[in-house]
Order: C-alpha cells, then structure tokens, then sequence
C-alpha cells in the first residue's frame, strides 16, 4: 500500500541513506517529554496499556507501511511472546527482563517459521494466509496445557528488573516499560531509515525491478516480517509482565483486526502515527468499556471513515498540510 | 457394534453428516466469496456478518410478520442482497481504482458494525428458530439415524451450488460475467454495463451467504456472533480451494467439511485446527490452490 507521503521515497537512490530530518527529531523529543510527564497526570496503567500496544502497532507499521503486506494474524505474535514471557516468569521463575527476551524470542522463532511460509504470497493470500496461522496459534493456545485455556496465566510476579529496579511499584514499571517502547521505537526508526529500509521500500514500490537489480526480494521480506515478529513480540511479552496476565484476548482475530485499525488511523507508512493510532483507540476503548458491543461499532466506524475518506491518518493528514514526514 | 478403525460406525456416520452439513456451509459461504472475488478482487470480510443477517431476516419475518421458514428461504436472500447491493454502490465502488487491501478492510469495518449492533440489540446468547414442520423427524438408514432437516440441507446447498456453477460456466450470463473478470474494459466496449454487472454479483454473492444462513438458523441458533468464527474458516477454504474458482470452492467446502468431520472423531484436538494445516500444505505446493489458475 503505497501511502502519498512515502512517494519521494522511491525517488531516493538505494543505499543513499538520508539523515534524519530536523522535524522528525523534534517530534520525536516532544514525545519523549510527553511520556516523561504524563504518568503525573494520567494512570499510569493505562499509559503502559497504551504504550505496549504503541510497539504493537510501530512494529506492524514496519510491515504494512514499508513493505507493502497486510498481515492479519499479528496478534499470533503479541499473545505468543505474551505467553512465553508470563510463563517463564511465573513457571521457571525467570526475572523480569529474561521473560521478556524469552517471550520477545518466541514470538520472533514464530516469526521466522509463518514468514518463511506466507512471504511467497501476496496481497489478499498474504493477509488470509496469516491470518489462518494466527488462528492456528490460537486454536493452540486455547488447548496447550500451559497455557491455562480459557484462564490464561494469571498473577505472572513482575520481579525486580535487573535485580535493581522493583517493578512492583508502578512508577518504576512505568519508566522500564516506556524505555523498552524507546528502545524498541528507534530500532524500527533505524531499519526504516537503514540502507536496509530502502531496499525494502524498493521492492514493495517495484518488485521485479529490485529482483533485476540484484536484490533477493524475498529474503529482504523475510527479514522484515521476522524484525516485525520480533517487535509485537517484545510489545507482547511487555504487555504480560504490566498486566500480569497472558490470555486469549491476545491471541485471538480481534486483537489482529485492532493493530490494523491502529496504524490505518494513525497513518500506514508514518513514523509517529501507529503511536499516535494506538494512543486514540486505547483512549476510545476505555471510554467506551461499559457501552460493551458500541466498542465494535465505533471501531468498524472508524474503519469504514478512514478507508473511504481519510487513507492518509490522522499523522499523515498533518504530514501532508506541512509537507513533512512524519 | 461394529467399528471402522476401531471407531463406532455410529460415531463415524454421525460425524460424517456433521461434516457434510458443515460442509454445505461452507461450500455455499465460499462460494459467494469466489464469485465476489472474481468480479471486484475483493475478499468480502463482511460475509459472516451477511450470512448472520440471513438467519437474523429469518428470525424477524417469523416473529413480526408470522412467515415460515419457506417464506425466509425465498425472501432473507432478496433483502440482504439488498442490502449488499446498497453497500457495493455507496461505498465499495469508491474503492475499486485503489489497493484492493482497502476493499478488504473497508468490509471488515462493516462486519464489525454490523455484528456490534446485534450483538448490542441481542446480546450473544442466540435465538431459537423452529424446524420447520415438513422437515421434522427422520429415517432410520439402518446403520444411521437421519434427521429429514439436515438431509434437506446437504441437498438444497449442493442444488445451489450446482445451479450456480451452472449458470456461471454454462450460460450466456455467466459467459458476459468470465469476460469481465478477464478484461473488464474490453467487455465493457461491447456495449456490456460491467458497474451493474459487478454491483448485481456482489449481491448475488451476498445473497448466497443470507440463504447459508437461513439454512442454518434451525441447527445452530440465531446468534449475532454466528459468522464471525466461520468466516476465517471459510477464507481457508477459499485459499485451499483457489481464490476465484467456482468449481473449487465448491469441491473443497463440501470436502473440508467432511475432513474436519472425520478429525473429530480419530484426533479431537486438531479438529479447530486441520483446515488452517491443510491451507499451509497446499499453498507449499500450489500456491494457487487446489483449483486455481498461477497468477
């Protein structure tokens, strides 16, 4: 999906890495000082909530916007490393940050196995064929003794972070949580913007063109889709140690429908948007919470409003009036 | 008692009509997903949300206007096709000179609407819907007990299929309807309207999913959340069968159902699980599917 911000793109030579643009760092730095600030004033619960499914949605973003495929079975990874991670912690007494890597490396294996199989299709096959695996993962979870069925793992122990910091206290899980989304940001922001990236956005704007130049397009893809794997695993294993709890939610269609939804409202192909996309659907849905099925509603909504008049995002819509990337 | 592979024949047979019935579900669900996808390349996401406002039309013309089941059969399919018809020229049509991702995630928008405001008006518990009387009871085969009702089903959807596979591969119509998804604008220079041919398909294809779930209202329940599930299974279907082949998803729904069937009884677990195996194995070997033509 070719997003009108990304267009210059395919202008730039290949390899030609530019720097940074000066805007970018700003907006950058104004995020940063939001999210130092924001646990004083919002619950800082939600604010974990919002910024697990922020990574959730930047690492989808990294698909869809700069490769091109729709994946619609990512909720396979974020559930997978989810139950990796709470089961490490809890089952084999693994700290904090060792079920995160655990989790974070389930989900990338998963990554690496539904890759090597559903990169040899595109488009349509692409998104159906994901979506088939995420439902096996979820039929799998469901029936997986460790996983606790319909239960999920509850009380996972959050443990003390690198034996220094106790995550028990929110405020400290807060700032640990909001430095893995950092981190896991401008990793993405690295391989975007990567010679790397490039390529990537070389084959998805003319694939048999990148072939001829030498490029093995499937092996960038795969790449890309494990990097992906990797990065809704870390948001998921994340997501466990905040909530103490790996269940179902997680795995199941729904939760693939709603990085989706995330990102396209935020903007496909934006550096900010998935945040920001993800940010306005946690927000929504726990305000809704207690209207029960209006949270479907509101979301198919959104889906239908922003397919039919609002392709850019609400990111890529500012974009556009400032002509800048962001 | 005799056994097959040490399994109660009982047990087989009994599995293997549920797979049948399972089967022309999603035979005629993947169906009128090919035929959409054929014509509009779109996947049609809200095709269980279509397939569950058959069952719904049912259910209303019984309780507010006392129409039978024969009635609902007739009637379900014209009103949601309706409705499908009304979808594809205010909104799907819009989309059609973009990435057909768009077509599919405006569709899973409306899927969601749609089976949120059910489930918000009639909660997740389902509805009964009476057999209707004609087709109660059943025959005893000698080595099964088969009820009338899903005896009428296998048939009614394999005659549905047929007729349709007919129409599509046999008839002048059908014929006009090949071309377009060949070369819709050459067709469309032979005077042919191919906006009214693609708007008219997307409600046919609409329609064969609110017949599936007329059908389906007196086995499973009317429930809101009815095609949810279903439909990723048949998406497999289709992937296994072929996007786009009529005869595939045909062949492969009343197959899949049967195989799913037979699942439950020799390995109960990977029951959920078989079609979404078999779909990986396929595609490993023809990435087209079963029936479909390399792209």
């Amino acid at each position: 999906m070719t997003t009108a911000a990304d267009a210059p793109a395919a202008a730039v030579g290949i390899g030609a890495v530019t720097p940074v643009p000066a805007h970018q760092i700003v907006a950058f730095g104004v995020m940063v000082a939001a999210l130092v600030a924001a646990p004083f004033f919002v619950y800082p619960v939600f604010l974990m909530k919002a910024l697990c499914f922020a990574l959730f949605a930047c690492a989808f973003n990294l698909l869809i916007g700069y490769v091109g495929l729709l994946s619609f079975g990512h909720a396979a990874f974020l559930g997978a490393a989810g139950y990796g991670a709470a089961h490490s912690a809890k089952a084999w007494g693994f700290p904090p940050e060792l079920a995160i890597l655990f989790g974070t490396a389930v989900a990338a294996g998963l990554g690496v196995v539904i890759g090597a199989l559903a990169i040899r299709s595109k488009g349509i096959y692409f998104a159906n064929i994901t979506l088939a695996f995420a439902q096996m993962a979820y039929f799998f979870s469901l029936q997986a003794k460790f996983t606790g069925g319909e239960d999920g793992i509850q009380s996972v122990p959050r443990g003390t972070f690198l034996s220094v910091l106790d995550l028990r206290q929110t405020l400290t899980l807060y700032f640990v949580v909001l430095a893995i989304f950092l981190g896991g940001f401008l990793l993405i922001h690295r391989a975007i913007h990567s010679p790397f990236g490039q390529v990537l956005k070389a084959i998805r704007e003319n694939e048999p063109r990148a072939i001829s130049l030498g490029y093995r397009a499937e092996r960038y893809k795969l790449v890309a889709f494990v990097l992906s794997a990797t990065f809704s695993g870390l948001a998921g294993a994340t997501k466990a140690l905040v909530f103490q709890l790996a269940s179902l939610t997680d795995v199941h269609w729904t939760m693939s429908g709603e990085v989706v939804l995330m990102t396209l409202l935020g903007g496909l192909g934006t550096v900010f948007g998935p945040v920001v996309g993800a940010v306005i659907v946690v927000t929504l849905e726990n305000y809704l919470a207690q209207l029960g099925a209006w949270v479907t509603v509101v979301q198919g909504a959104i889906f239908v409003i922003c397919v039919l008049t609002f392709r850019r995002g609400v990111i890529g819509e500012v974009g556009h009036r400032f002509k800048k990337s962001l | 008692m005799t056994t097959i592979f040490g399994v109660p024949t009982q047990a087989l047979f009994g599995q293997l009509l549920i797979g049948l019935i399972n089967g022309s579900f999603y035979a005629m669900l993947s169906l009128g997903l090919s035929v959409i996808f054929g014509l509009l390349n779109i996947i049609n996401f809200t095709h269980g949300a279509q397939y569950m406002m058959g069952a719904f039309v049912a259910y209303f013309l019984l309780n507010w206007a006392g129409l039978g089941y024969w009635w609902a059969l007739l009637i379900a399919p014209v009103v949601v096709g309706i409705t499908g018809v009304v979808l594809e020229r205010t909104t799907l049509k819009r989309l059609y000179q973009l990435d057909h991702l768009y077509g599919l995630l405006l569709t899973f928008g409306f899927a969601l609407i749609i089976q949120g405001l059910f489930r918000h008006e009639y909660g997740s518990s389902g509805l009964p819907y009476a057999m209707p009387a004609q087709l109660g009871g059943g025959r005893n085969l000698g080595f099964m007990f088969l009820p009338n009702y899903r005896a009428w089903v296998i048939v009614f959807s394999l005659a549905v299929c047929l007729a349709t596979w007919y129409v599509i591969e046999r008839t002048r119509l059908g014929a006009y309807l090949r071309a377009a998804t060949e070369n819709p604008s050459l067709v469309q220079a032979f005077g042919i309207n191919v906006p009214r041919m693609i708007t008219l398909t997307y409600g046919f294809g609409v329609g064969l999913a609110a017949l599936a779930g007329v059908l389906a209202a007196p086995i499973y329940q009317v429930n809101p959340l009815m095609g949810a599930d279903l439909i990723i299974v048949v998406f497999a279907v289709v992937v296994i069968g072929g996007l786009g082949s009529i005869l595939g998803s045909i062949v492969t729904g009343f197959a899949l159902g049967v195989v799913e069937g037979f699942t439950k009884v020799f390995y109960p677990e990977a029951s959920n699980t078989v079609i979404f195996v078999i779909m990986v194995l396929v595609l490993l070997v023809r990435p087209a599917g079963l029936f479909g033509r390399a792209t």
